[in-house]
């Protein structure tokens, strides 16, 4: 038990805690100012987002969008331990919920061959997706930033063209929503029934697996070590024998097919075909929510989960009067106060260890010359 | 040491976690116990979810503001607004729904067709509560699906384009390449091509698939209609939300081009006065009049429902005639209206 206390270090625990803390406060206090700044009492929204928030049709609702975003933060996180700055993700899961729905529509199997199947498939497509990117950074040593972007404008267009009537799509009735030929009821994936609530989505139970995933792959396996070398130095990786080209590549593949699951949530236990207006833009938020959670397995869901409570909530002030832009100055500042407050806490820490060897180094000089005197 | 602090942050997340779980019990609705006296009294309660853009866009949700403000006028009471963000999932769709329809408004109108899911939804939940939905079709007893022949009037569109080019050149701007406004396009283009065989039509999409920004970026609208003008077209038809604003205002810039307008009489905007001798006309879609008609209907105790098409024989669409440009040709624009109302010409809706 001793040995187990002694290790807990309370000033780094303290800092630890210190860096979300600070974030979150600095975040509402902000937030409070804007809120006043636009004539409204800051107090009262706080107090209706908690109370709507905890509902718990709202809390379904947010679990429900969490799952989705957790799988867009964990798929940009492969990415950022890398080095590699995967914006692509956006256009990934686009492409592969394309893909997996017109297989799944097409699929007349039962649904425990055709759900793997549909996820398998979007997997794959998101892989190959990114796997361009990576092979031209590999290859021709084109930024990712640059041809993820790029590809994501490509993936649009490559929906946006197949997705119309007479190709692999079909106009639905009063002929203005277009989408793919709906997944029979087999395919659908499995929710769980909250009652009036509404209904937990099935796929929340595969966004922790790959949560688990990630955090045994990256923490405890030497691929996870070799990819945090890199990411840390390409030259020390490579000294030590690593293949940076090789775990460039291996990283936006794998990066691209958790994004290819980004889509699958949504596809699989909510609209059951891809139409005109599904979600766009969750790569970004991705973006968003790694940074928030800094690429931890566990951040990245209290990241998403706080994402998923502001959008509910935020969408609920609206109703009540307040200007609907606040949720993106929310966001903002909240993503805006981690990135500081982590690098402050981060340099303040830094700077009490040296402070701390400097001290102790000290103690010893002392300590040595009054031995010397000793003797 | 590193373990302990993850330890504890799993321990916080799992925390979390079981707070979301179980503090269950209660709905939203059950917590919104004030919600419902924010209405007027005796009134009657219009909620309105809009598209991306909303009220302001000068366009088409202001079109369906107009028929709700009408009706507020007249029968009195509240209007409550929602907006769509071009990020939206179909579970905030629902939820804005669901939000006004729990809050006890009804009417509920969805201002659009990416609502269809959504209302198909919660119209199921709450029976006696009456929507109306803008552009789309869903069966429902308490579902008034209000479409319009946007093919028709766009032909008329086409008509007049090619009575007034001079050289023999004209544009189309599409917001989004979806299936609504390619009925623009097929309409306005065969218009075009039934009146003068030889001129040209270009056409451009701001934004394709699921990017619906194009409704909302007058930017992409300046750009593509400065683009089209450029090319030597003097007609441009932009059928693209707000958009179409930079449109007109390139057309503003070019000495003897027109721009066509869409959804409200484009003219009359006070926002655009500075350009409106460059307006042509409008295609005029009479959002406002589905949606006064509705909301009329439950006012009346007998509520819209199935699906109920506003074409160009009942004026649900029409060209706007302010400014007077299109005097000198109002013969032939009447002509080639009288075709489509009798059948003799036929309107594709897909180009």
């Amino acid at each position: 038990m001793k040995k187990l206390t002694s290790r807990i270090d309370k000033e780094r625990l303290l800092l630890g805690i210190a860096a979300p803390v600070l974030a979150v406060v600095a975040a509402l206090v902000v937030t409070a100012l804007v809120i006043l700044a636009t004539g409204k009492n800051p107090g009262a929204a706080f107090s209706d987002m908690t109370t709507y928030g905890f509902a718990s049709d709202s809390q379904v609702y947010i679990l429900n969008k969490a799952t989705t975003y957790y799988l867009a933060g964990v798929a940009v996180a492969i990415g950022f331990r890398m080095n590699l700055f995967n914006i692509g993700v956006d256009g990934q899961y686009r492409l592969a919920a394309f893909v997996a729905a017109v297989l799944g529509g097409a699929l007349a199997v039962p649904g425990w061959i055709a759900i793997p199947l549909v996820i398998i498939a979007a997997m794959v497509t998101g892989a190959l997706w990114a796997a361009i990117a990576g092979v031209l950074k590999v290859t021709r040593g084109v930024s990712e930033v640059i041809s993820t972007i790029m590809l994501n404008s490509i993936a649009t267009a490559i929906i946006a063209y197949l997705l119309q009537p007479g190709k692999l799509a079909r106009l639905e009735q009063g002929g203005t929503v277009v989408s793919t030929k709906p997944l029979p009821s087999s395919s659908y994936f499995f929710t769980i029934d909250a009652g009036p609530a509404g209904e937990l989505w099935g796929f929340i139970v595969i966004a922790v697996l790959v949560g688990i995933a990630y955090w045994f792959v990256l923490g405890r396996t030497r691929f996870g070590f070799d990819l945090r070398t890199v990411g840390q130095s390409e030259s020390a990786a490579s000294a030590s024998g690593v293949s940076v080209k090789k775990m460039i590549a291996t990283s936006m593949v794998i990066s691209g097919a958790v994004a290819g699951l980004i889509g699958m949530p949504t596809l699989l236990n909510d609209s059951h075909a891809f139409s005109n207006d599904f979600p766009t833009g969750i790569g970004f938020t991705g973006i968003a929510i790694a940074l928030l959670g800094r690429n931890n397995p566990v951040g990245i869901a209290l990241g998403a989960l706080l994402w998923g409570f502001l959008e509910r909530t935020t969408n609920h002030l609206e109703f009540q009067g307040y200007d609907k832009e606040i949720l993106g100055v929310i966001q903002g500042v909240i993503v805006l106060c981690v990135v500081i407050a982590y690098e402050v806490v981060g340099r303040y820490g830094l700077k009490r260890q040296q402070q701390k060897v400097g001290a102790e180094l000290a103690a010893q000089a002392a300590a040595a010359t009054k031995k010397q005197e000793v003797a | 040491m590193r373990r302990v602090a993850k330890l504890s942050a799993a321990c916080i997340a799992t925390a979390a976690l079981a707070v979301t779980a179980t503090a269950c019990g209660s709905t939203s609705s059950d917590n919104d116990t004030d919600s419902s006296s924010t209405g007027g009294k005796g009134g009657i309660k219009i909620g309105l979810a809009y598209d991306v853009g909303g009220r302001g866009d000068r366009s088409f949700n202001d079109s369906a503001a107009r028929g709700a403000d009408k009706a507020k006028s007249e029968f009195g009471g509240s209007i409550k607004e929602l907006t769509a963000k071009s990020s939206d999932t179909p579970a905030d769709r629902e939820q804005r729904l669901s939000d006004l329809a729990q809050a006890g408004y009804s009417p509920i109108i969805a201002v659009g067709y990416t609502y269809a899911p959504a209302v198909a939804k919660v119209a199921k939940q709450f029976p006696k509560t009456s929507f109306g939905l803008i552009d789309a079709v869903v069966d429902g007893k308490n579902v008034d699906s209000i479409t319009f022949t946007e093919e028709q009037g766009s032909y008329l569109a086409g008509v007049a384009a090619a009575l007034k080019t001079k050289k023999d050149h004209v544009g189309f701007i599409g917001g989004v390449d979806s299936p609504l406004i390619k009925k623009f396009e097929a309409g306005y283009v065969q218009g075009v091509h039934d009146t003068n065989k030889k001129i040209k039509v270009d056409t451009q999409y701001l934004s394709h698939g699921s990017d619906t920004s194009g409704f909302a970026s007058p930017d992409k609208g300046e750009q593509a209609a400065q683009g089209m003008l450029d090319n030597g077209a003097d007609v441009i038809y932009s059928a693209a939300g707000s958009s179409g604003n930079g449109a007109i205002e390139a057309v503003n810039g070019v000495k003897g081009a027109w721009a066509i307008g869409v959804d409200s009489d484009q003219y009359e905007i006070p926002g655009l006065a500075k350009y409106k001798n460059s307006i042509l006309t409008s295609m005029v879609k009479n959002v406002d009049v589905g949606v006064y008609d509705f909301v009329k209907s439950v006012k009346d105790g007998k509520p819209l429902a199935g699906t109920n098409t506003y074409s160009l024989e009942k004026d649900g669409v029409s060209l706007s005639t302010s400014g007077g440009f299109l005097d000198d040709i109002k013969a032939k624009l009447d002509a080639a209206k009288k075709k489509i109302v009798d059948g003799s010409v036929k309107v594709k809706t897909t180009p």
